[in-house]
């Protein structure tokens, strides 16, 4: 069955969806996703959707969805390179994706993911000192 | 109003709405809609189009290039011979579903469109009509 891939960088998951998903194949994607996450300890997930032509509710809910179940797994998503034209009629559709962090390219989405894994460290640290 | 081009596709499998979509941008491209405007029609048409399948139990797309006055454009029709709508005011709000998505299908999909119009009896089936102008 065909499948978007799931590349690992270190800490982080990389996701571009490159194909005009139909909706099972967005469903598997968010399982893959979940699973990666528990099975590496990846702590960031960035989704590069700059290929993506529309992003429907369905898709939407998707890209929620995966957010939220990764930040319950302690992870933080960030969906990176949504095309203008997209963004335009996701807004008029009703959906300004809450709870999903973006960025407009994948080098922002990094920083993104990198400066809050980098507070949640100096955070901890900071309680272990005041302990 | 005169039709210049018709073609019907079959939404009986999610893999039918991913042509759906393809075949409404590929004949808005045609037409020279604007991206934006592209964008706007195959987003409600995947709406629309997901709806019959998941909602209605199947159906099908009538695609259509239409001319009216000095003016053209692409109509869709998405018919379903599935349970019907019995309160259209209510599904057409935002956050209304009985399904598993966001209750945005009909009622996004119609701030998409120029014109959209919806026909639907309980127990026989649902028809819902949109057109953009270019």
């Amino acid at each position: 069955m065909e499948r978007i891939s799931v590349l690992r960088m270190g800490t982080l998951l990389l996701i571009t969806i490159q194909v005009d998903m139909h909706d099972k194949l967005a469903m598997q994607l968010q399982d893959d996703v979940t699973q990666r996450i528990s099975e590496w300890g990846s702590t960031g997930v960035l989704i590069d959707i700059s290929s993506l032509e529309i992003v429907d509710s369905f898709i939407g809910r998707m890209l929620a969805n995966i957010a939220a179940m990764s930040r319950v797994l302690g992870a933080e998503t960030v969906v990176v390179g949504m095309q203008p034209a997209v963004a335009i009629t996701l807004v008029e559709l009703g959906m300004s994706l809450p709870g999903v962090r973006t960025a407009l390219s994948v080098e922002a989405g990094m920083e993104l993911l990198f400066g809050s894994a980098a507070a949640t460290n100096s955070g901890s640290s900071d309680e272990r000192t005041q302990a | 109003m005169s039709v210049l081009k018709r073609e019907v596709l079959p939404l009986k499998t999610s893999n039918d709405v991913v042509l759906a979509r393809q075949k409404v941008r590929q004949w808005a491209v045609e037409l020279r809609f604007s991206l934006v405007d592209q964008t706007k029609l195959v987003t409600a048409a995947s709406e629309l189009a997901r709806n019959a399948l998941d909602h209605g139990k199947g159906g099908s797309m009538t695609i259509e290039v239409v001319n009216v006055a000095a003016k053209s454009g692409l109509r869709l029709i998405f018919e379903d011979q599935g349970p019907g709508i019995p309160d259209i005011e209510l599904a057409l709000k935002d956050g209304f579903t009985s399904g598993s998505g966001m209750g945005l299908g009909l009622g996004g999909s119609k701030r998409l469109v120029n014109e959209f119009s919806i026909e639907t009896e309980v127990g026989k089936g649902t028809k819902v009509t949109v057109a953009r102008w270019r």
